[in-house]
């Protein structure tokens, strides 16, 4: 006997879309529901309740189910700034940033921003909208091969061919995101699957059985590791965006005040361990410290915990850390090994292997062998002492001074976005950040145009934090149409535009390797910021004095709403120290 | 770096897709996929997969362990040097003229290839054995006129 089939039309108020409601023999009831709908109960039941998103034809069914729910949605003006909204979002809460956007133009204008989270390994989910499977393959209308063109830049990536599979995809999606080395998902789902029915059911544990990530360090190695600390007598800790994504920065500083041996972080490390704590080396690298890149160059132990040894951060790779062993912790097995070769692997994420590691310091009676380091911390203080992070005062606003005052108007407590460039660099420098998920910056990728949208998700994850995007006059143009978002949701994020009229950081690169030819980095400090800020409907504020420059910031900060703070800086300031591309990190250009 | 011939077992779930990204790892390094050869398991779900590469260790090391990454991927290992269990299946058309028509034979005959079609003026031949033996053929029938030939890829366990 077949199961009767009644349509009902909604009971009223609290179900508006057509329901099929089955009755089988026994009499038990279930309920068909619409992909779209399904879509957003399997978000919901996963925990997320915020979307960055922008419409489109074949999304409209999920669309229509938004307006019917209670999602918190953030209508964005162009879709990379959803896909940068949700890395943000990601960044600074530690949760997963999803976005939703529509096919063709709609997916690849979200390229850019899943690749940017690629690099860094920042969990998204990217839902896209995609034509009806009949029209797959035919060049139909908005039609595009996302689930292609993303292959090479998503962790994973899925094309939901049937209603069936949709709960569980969504599911597998957030689970291979967030889970061992976390990274971005794309879930393409075409507009006949959002439409069709099925029943709803929570679907059990995802399934990769052969993804579950190693989550228990091997012991032997560790012991081997101990061993080695004991004995170094020039050790340097470097940590990297994993310890962050990790969750293990309360286990970073446990093990670094046990073992007292000075800490580099790299881009992706900055506020893993205390900016302020006297250990701190700050960042290595092409635009590193004097003293970090000293200290990489001469140590004798070297222990990487959660960072790739980019290139950016090595130099030229036969000249790093060469006399040291180097003990390298990370979640990913094809990153140990991959630039450099290492002495003692350990595949782990970052808080199993120091919480073992803080154990067994615990459990040996470990004590620091002052006599042996003595001379290694005189060494590193004389260094420190040699050549700080420093910048001449002038007649002009210098950018460092004006990161430095932000730092401390915000009293080192707010979360900082930045573009790319000398801004970004210049924030890392002389921001001094001591929390986690507060430095949001594209550091793999480099994409100008991540900080304004990357501000504006993380202020939806704290909307009572000072949130904070130090920009440049090249990249804040390049994702501006966000203005509108921040003003129509009341988004308070601050703007600093450090404006040089300059794509400053190529304009640096051909003032020391083209002979000052600046071929097409001039921008002549167009358009006028205050006015564009106002047209959108915020606040715009500009210095262009060294002593009217704090109380603009000031007052930017403390005016509610977005605010642009339009600052003229000295335009051909440069970002120093610096290493030359291919050189050895211990060969850098001082700047003065 | 000593660049020499690689194989790479995968074991993976076989979808529409994963080829392609197995193929991407490849391309992405720069890579060359000297020969590939799949076949689904047992298990319709799963699909084996054998590639051919040339590198250095090092390098393919890497390789593996960006495969290893890939969600559809069970599992990677790499096929140890020693042939066995390593074939390889080719079929040739060889050209028969009253000239060379006793050499060709008397090649069939010592080499142990199977006559899948005789005509007048040519035959196609098949053959399997590792890859060494199979070159050795093809320099053997290459002097007497190949006209065309197709190989499997290798297959292993």
């Amino acid at each position: 006997m077949k199961p009767k089939t009644v349509t009902s039309q909604g009971n009223g108020f609290f179900l508006k879309n057509l329901l099929k409601v089955l009755i089988d023999e026994e009499g038990g009831v279930s309920v068909k529901i619409k992909g779209a709908e399904i879509l957003l109960r399997a978000l919901s039941d996963e925990g997320v309740d915020t979307i960055f998103g922008y419409p489109g034809g074949v999304v409209l069914d999920i669309f229509d189910e938004i307006y019917k729910s209670k999602f918190k949605h953030i209508l964005v003006r162009h879709e990379q700034g959803a896909a940068h909204a949700a890395d943000g979002y990601a960044r600074a809460s530690g949760k997963v940033g999803v976005c939703l956007v529509t096919s063709g133009p709609g997916a690849t204008n979200t390229v850019t921003g899943i690749a940017t989270a690629y690099m860094d390994s920042i969990p998204i989910v990217v839902f896209t909208g995609q034509v009806a499977t009949p029209l797959l393959g035919s060049d139909a209308f908005q039609e595009a091969d996302i689930t292609g063109i993303t292959r090479p830049c998503t962790k994973h990536n899925f094309i939901v061919r049937k209603v069936e599979d949709l709960a569980r995809t969504v599911k597998e999606a957030l689970y291979i995101a967030r889970s061992g080395r976390p990274g971005p998902v794309l879930v393409d789902i075409p507009k006949d699957v959002s439409q069709a029915m099925t029943e709803y059911h929570e679907s059990g544990p995802p399934k990769a059985p052969a993804h579950d990530p190693i989550y228990v360090p091997d012991v032997t190695a560790l012991n081997e590791a101990l061993r080695m600390i004991k004995q170094a007598k020039k050790p340097v800790v470097m940590v990297g965006g994993g310890v962050i994504l990790g969750k293990a920065s309360q286990e970073l500083r446990e093990f670094i005040e046990k073992v007292q041996i000075p800490v580099t972080h790299t881009l992706m490390g900055i506020g893993a361990f205390p900016g302020t704590d006297p250990l701190s080396l700050g960042m290595p690298g092409m635009h590193g410290t004097y003293y970090a890149n000293m200290a990489l160059t001469q140590c004798d132990l070297l222990i990487n915990i959660g960072a790739r040894f980019d290139d950016r951060v090595t130099g030229k790779l036969d000249e790093f850390a060469k006399n040291a062993k180097i003990i390298h912790i990370d979640i990913d097995a094809a990153s140990i090994n991959k630039n450099v070769i290492v002495d003692l692997p350990i595949v782990s994420d970052c808080k199993s292997a120091l919480q073992q590691l803080n154990k067994m310091l615990l459990q040996n009676h470990f004590t620091i062998p002052e006599k042996d380091r003595k001379a290694w911390t005189q060494q590193i203080d004389e260094w420190k002492e040699y050549a700080p992070l420093s910048y001449c005062a002038g007649e002009k606003i210098k950018p460092q001074c004006v990161i430095e005052t932000i730092y401390k108007l915000t009293k080192g407590d707010a979360i900082i976005a930045t573009e790319v460039g000398q801004n970004q660099m210049w924030a890392a420098q002389f921001y001094k950040f001591n929390h986690p998920n507060t430095f949001l910056s594209s550091g793999g990728l480099g994409t100008m145009g991540y900080g304004f949208p990357a501000a504006i998700g993380a202020q939806i994850a704290f909307p009572d934090k000072t949130v904070v995007d130090i920009a440049g006059d090249g990249s804040i143009q390049m994702n501006i149409q966000e203005l509108a978002t921040a003003v129509v949701y009341n988004i308070p994020v601050k703007i600093c535009i450090l404006n040089n009229g300059f794509l400053g950081m190529v304009r640096q690169w051909q003032e020391i390797f083209y002979e000052r030819r600046y071929s097409h980095t001039n921008i002549s400090q167009i358009p006028d910021f205050v006015k564009l800020a106002e047209a959108y409907g915020a606040v715009g504020l500009r210095a262009t004095k060294p002593e009217e420059m704090e109380a603009i910031l000031e007052k930017g900060l403390n005016t509610p709403g977005p605010v642009i703070m339009d600052i003229h800086v000295e335009p051909e300031e440069g970002v120093y120290p610096m290493v030359r591309p291919g050189s050895p990190i211990s060969d850098m250009d001082l700047g003065r | 770096m000593e660049v020499k011939r690689h194989t790479i077992k995968l074991v993976v779930n076989n979808k529409p897709d994963v080829l392609a990204r197995i193929a991407g790892v490849f391309s992405a390094r720069g890579f060359n996929i000297e020969s590939i050869s799949a076949n689904v398991t047992m298990d319709p779900n799963v699909t084996k997969i054998r590639i051919v590469t040339m590198g250095d260790t090092s390098t393919v090391t890497k390789i593996q362990n960006q495969l290893k990454k890939l969600v559809d991927v069970l599992s990677v290992s790499h096929v140890r040097e020693s042939k066995q269990g390593q074939r390889e299946m080719i079929l040739m058309q060889v050209k028969l003229t009253d000239k060379n028509r006793n050499d060709v034979m008397k090649a069939i005959d010592e080499l142990q290839c199977k006559i899948v079609t005789r005509k007048s003026d040519y035959c196609i031949l098949e053959a399997t054995g590792s890859e060494e033996e199979l070159e050795i053929l093809v320099q053997r029938f290459d002097s007497l006129g190949i006209e065309d030939l197709s190989r499997s890829g290798v297959v292993a366990l």
